[in-house]
Formats: C-alpha cells, structure tokens, sequence
C-alpha cells in the first residue's frame, strides 16, 4: 500500500532543515531507502532535546504509578495504617504533624496526613496509581470513540455525516464538568443498591464512562476534518475502484495516514483526562476514602493548609512537574510527527 | 443579522429541549426512589405515598418531563404552592423554589468567570503580544515559559497556597468571600480578587500563546507589509492593523471556552468555599437533589448557548469580511 505520508518523508529524509541534513549525512544515505514514517519521527524526536527529558519525567511517573506496589514494599509503608495514632510521638498535641516539613523524616519521607496520621509518600505514589490509571482507560475511551465517530462520519459524509456532527455539537452544548459531577452518583447508582458500598473497581468504571463519554468530541472533529481531505485522494479511490470494502478502506488506506495526528492527540489528552479524574475526586464525586487519590489529597490539604500547608504541596508539586512534562512532551511529539506544523 | 439571530435561537433552543430530555430522563432512571429525600428520616409507606403524590412521582416519567417542561415555559402548581413562570420545581432536600435560588447564586459566579475572563484576556493577550513583539528576544521566552508553568498549576493547589501566602501569613489580601456588587463594590471587588487571579491562571498561558502566534502570523500578512512599507511606524501598525486581525482566532476560542469558564467556577467556588451555581450543583447531587440538579443543568446550558450567540454575533463586529450565515 502506498500512503501520501511515507513517500512525502523518505524524499526529504530527516526534515529538519540544513543542519540536520550534514550531520547525519553519512548515515542517510547509506540506510535512506529503509526507512519508515515511525523511524524518521523516532529520528526527529531524538533530537529535541527538551522533548527527551520530558518523555524521561513522564516515563519516571508512570514507572512509579506502574510500582507503587513494589516500592511502598521496599520502603515499608502503606498508604492504609493510621502510623500517627499507633506511634504517639508523630503528631503533636493538635493532631498536627510534629517536627518540620510537615513531619518528613528519614522514615517517613513526605512526612505524615494531619490527623488520620498515614504516611504521604505512599499516599501519593497510591494516589497517583489510581489517577493515572483510570485517566489511561479513560483517554483510550476518548481517542477510541473519537477516532470512531470522526472516521466514519468523515469518510461516509451525507445523512450519517450530518447526524454525527449535529449530535457532537449536542455533546459539545452540555456544561461538561457540571455533567461529569452530576452523573457519577446516577452511573454507580444504576449498579449499586443505595444502601450498599460502590465497590472501587465500579468507580473507576464510571469516572472512565463520565470522563470519556463527555471528552472525545474534540478529536471527532479534528479526525473528521483529516479524514475529509484524505478521503478525495488518489489512494483511496483507487482503493475503492478496486472494489474495498468500506470498513477496508477505513482500516487499510485511512487509518495508517492519521496514527500520527491520532497519537499527537492523545498524548495531548492524557494531562487533561488526569486532571478531570483529579477535578472529580477533588469535588468529591469521584474516588472516596480509603482509596488513595491523587485530587482527593488536594481536597484534604485545603482543611489543613493553614496548619499544615506541607501535606499539600508534595501532591501539589508532583501534579505540576507531570503536567508540565506532558504538555512538553505532545508538543514535541507533534513536531516530531509534522517538522511543518513549526512552533 | 436579525435572521442569523432568530435561527441561532432556535437551534439554541432544540439543544436545550434535548439537553433536558437526556438529563431529566437520565436521572429519574435511578433506582433509588428520589422521594425518599423528601420524606424524611421517620419515613412510613404511607408517607411516602403521599410524598410521591405531592411530587407527581405517581405517574410516568414522560409524563413528569411533559409537566416539568410546561412548568418552564407557563408555571405549574406543586406541593401546594404556585410556582411561577420558568418553573424547575422545588428542591426534594429543603422544598426551596429550585429557580430562586439559581438566580439567588447566580450572581457570583457571573462575578467570577467575567472578572476571571477579563484578567486573562488582559493578562493573556498583552503578555502574547509582547512576545510576539519582541520575537525570539529574552522577554519572549520567559512569557512563553512562564505561561506554561501557569497553566499547570491547579485553581485547587494554587488557591489554598495563595490564600496561606497573601492573606493567612501576612494580610495583605482580604479572605475570597462575595458581597454583592450593588451592596458594596469595594467589598465585591476585594472579596474576589484572589478567586479572579487564581482561576484566570489556568486560562492565561493558552491565550499567551495564542495570541502570541496569531499576532506573528498577521505580522507576516499583507496588508501589514504594506502599511509598513508606505512608512507607518512599526507600532501603530502593530496595534492598529495586526491587533485587529489577530483577536479572529481568539474569540472563537473564547467562544469554545465559557464552558470551560463555567467549570473553572466551579472548582474556584469549591476551592474558596463561594456559595455559587457550582457549589449548588455539587451539593445537590451529593444530596441527590434531583429537581435542583436538573435546575442547575438546565440554567448552565441555557447560559453556554446564550454566550455562544452573543460569541458569534460578536464576529462581525471585529471581522467584517464574515457573513453571518
């Protein structure tokens, strides 16, 4: 199969101007014929130098999310125990942490919760497991339903295009963070009686349903409108002359040209699904005690800020460094992907 | 105009019926018997009947969402009281009118995303023009950096740190709290201006970049060269043709984010404990409030689609060369 974006990048091998051309030289004409879309973006991407540390910061967080387990075994510590209440000397007599930086010590890293007494640390590597977890279901739901909906109602056009696009705009009209908060309780409520506890598995569910379900209109539309200008080439018509199937078509010829705009998309995503996640946990709909969450520590934090602003600012600290690395990261990826789209 | 406006509302219009539908659909589909709320803690059978009599809970649910819906448009009587014209019912939890109280707490959070919006947009616009002005030199870079690092700060990490910072330790700022405007404006404006900073943040850095690449794009525009080239100086052409076209992409933007706006209320209100539409919401599905909920949605919707024409109106103002239709 021939695409546009294959035979577009091995013509201009390394694409990214004079200076790259000379250094690698030697190197591309020797291997210039082997070369496929994914390696040349691999080439780019490994010269960004920003974008490099930035996939190192976020491939550390997902590392820790991936071996909380592990670690909090190495390190001794759970996120459950009440280690304030059954050692006395960690809080002091106001049920605040004793000692400096909220009561970080060489045992307790982080130092202790206000109060309830856990230890932080692995409250947040926890935390953090869950958030970025249930925010990965939940950008695949997204990308999933959005390249879905954006393929089929870009490459049928008519009456499904139509429908498909009026129904986004509906999407689109809806207060989206009020309804996330606003459906959780009747999502676990459609599975769980009243009077029992929602399991935790159950509420991951829902946040990936309500999280996902309201956030894959962005990339419908930006997939229909690549999806447009890809459907009048010459490839795929003669893909359809040849008598493929539509779902052929689709699945063959379109969707090898847009994995790159579809994976720029998700990196893109994923912060923003993370902080959606946090944003529920936060107000108090999404993940509850003692299920440790990334957004439910910002919730507890507020209470103690003025005693205790220590306990805030480590989760706070963390969300800012991944969120900063991802946005870096999908900036670099596109660049990497399209040297044209230039900042 | 007249005939772009018409059509803008009536296509406003269908969404917001179907909007009301899905919800109203959507929630009384829960299991769980609203009207136990209603009922009480010493609740009997006999009670209950009663309560769900009082409610309408009795009949079918298409025909509740067809008597919810002539409420709106005409009033309806409920729980023995009359309910007037855009009538959303009465809240299961307190029996409050669900539509007073909406306008009740409404006005903090118009306060907080119009205050909020005018400082990024001034913020935001003169910090991208600036980089776009002086392309490439140190200035460039620290507000392109220094946006990025803003925007990922969280209204709910920021809040309670700027809080501890400028008013806790060392009372420079007043505690976020709301007075209203025709009470006293200087209490409303010192009330609000930590919730203002602190949410205009998040928006601030995607405005500087966007303003700033939009600006450098008309710099390169013809007719921007052209006026240069007849000797107009670089500023007056600067804020006198290239300003103007630039600010296009952002209203649409702009237009796209007041829903966005909306939400980053919300998580201010919660943030800084502000009794506004957001906090509403929260409570009342916490409570599993239904009418109220509903009410809450419904209102958002209503005023989301209403910017989104005043948004699109607003185009020809800046761009003559769009067409309304």
């Amino acid at each position: 199969m021939t695409s546009p974006v294959q035979t577009e990048d091995t013509s201009v091998p390394g694409g990214n101007g004079p200076d790259a051309l000379t250094k690698d030289g030697a190197q591309e004409t020797k291997t210039q014929e082997g070369l496929s879309p994914g390696q040349l973006m691999w080439r780019r991407f490994r010269r960004d130098r920003t974008g490099i540390i930035s996939a190192c910061v976020v491939i550390f967080f997902f590392a820790i999310a991936l071996l909380a387990p592990l670690i909090s075994k190495v390190y001794g510590k759970d996120p459950y125990t009440l280690y304030g209440q059954n050692s006395l000397d960690l809080l002091n007599e106001f049920n605040m942490p004793a000692g400096s930086f909220g009561g970080a010590s060489g045992s307790y890293w982080f130092g202790i919760e206000p109060n309830l007494g856990r230890d932080v640390f692995t409250q947040l590597l926890y935390g953090m497991r869950t958030s970025i977890f249930t925010a990965l279901g939940a950008t695949v739901l997204i990308v999933v339903v959005g390249v879905l909906i954006g393929l089929v109602g870009g490459y049928f056009g008519g009456t499904i295009d139509y429908w498909l696009g009026r129904f986004t705009d509906l999407m689109l009209g809806f207060p989206s963070q009020l309804f996330m908060i606003a459906s959780m309780p009747v999502i676990t409520a459609a599975f769980v009686a009243p009077d029992e506890n929602t399991p935790t598995w159950l509420r991951a569910g829902a946040i990936i349903a309500v999280v996902g379900g309201l956030g894959w209109m962005g990339i419908a539309r930006l997939m229909r409108a690549a999806t447009l200008t890809m459907r009048e080439r010459e490839f795929v018509e003669a893909a359809k002359i040849s008598g493929a199937s539509p779902w052929r078509i689709i699945r063959k010829e379109l969707l090898p040209n847009l994995w790159s705009p579809i994976l720029v998309q998700a990196t893109l995503q994923l912060p923003n699904t993370v902080l959606n996640v946090a944003f529920l946990s936060f107000v108090g709909v999404g993940f509850v005690e003692p299920t440790p969450d990334w957004g439910r520590m910002f919730a507890n934090g507020a209470d103690y800020i003025q005693l205790d602003p220590w306990y805030m600012l480590y989760p706070g600290v963390a969300m800012v460094i991944f969120v900063v690395a991802f946005n870096l990261l999908g900036d670099s990826v596109r660049d990497a992907f399209d040297p044209k789209s230039g900042r | 105009m007249l005939q772009f406006l018409i059509r803008r509302t009536f296509g406003a219009f269908l969404i917001l019926v179907l909007i009301s539908a899905i919800t109203y659909f959507m929630f009384f589909a829960i299991p769980q018997d609203p009207a136990l709320l209603a009922c009480g803690k010493n609740c009997t059978p006999d009670a209950l009947a009663v309560v769900h009599k009082n409610l309408g809970l009795d009949q079918p649910v298409p025909v509740q969402y067809w008597h919810y819906v002539v409420g709106i448009v005409m009033g309806r009587d409920i729980q023995g009281g009359h309910c007037a014209a855009p009538c959303l019912g009465v809240s299961f939890a307190n029996g409050r009118n669900v539509w007073s109280t909406i306008l009740d707490r409404f006005p903090l959070t118009l306060s907080l995303m119009v205050g909020g919006a005018i400082v990024f947009l001034i913020v935001g616009l003169g910090a991208g023009m600036l980089a776009a002005y002086k392309k490439g030199s140190l200035t460039d870079k620290i507000f392109s950096g220094g946006s990025l690092v803003l925007s990922s700060l969280q209204i709910y990490f920021l809040g309670p740190l700027v809080v501890l910072a400028l008013v806790i330790s060392t009372g420079w700022l007043e505690m976020p709290s709301y007075t209203p405007i025709s009470e006293n404006p200087v209490a409303w404006f010192s009330g609000l201006v930590i919730p203002w900073a602190v949410m205009a943040t998040i928006f601030t850095a995607q405005y500087t970049r966007m303003s700033r690449s939009s600006m450098i794009e008309q710099l390169q525009e013809e007719h921007v060269r052209a006026a240069r080239a007849k000797g107009m100086s670089a500023p007056y052409v600067f804020f006198r043709y290239a300003w103007r076209g630039s600010l296009i992409p952002i209203v649409t933007i702009l237009g796209i984010d007041i829903g966005a706006l909306l939400g980053g209320g919300i998580v201010t209100e919660i943030t800084f404990n502000l009794a506004g539409i957001g906090r509403l919401a929260r409570d009342s599905v916490i409570q599993k409030d239904l009418p109220m909920t509903l009410g809450v949605m419904l209102f958002s919707s209503a005023f989301i689609l209403l910017c989104n024409i005043v948004v699109d109106a607003c185009y020809a103002f800046i761009d003559p060369r769009v067409r309304l239709s």
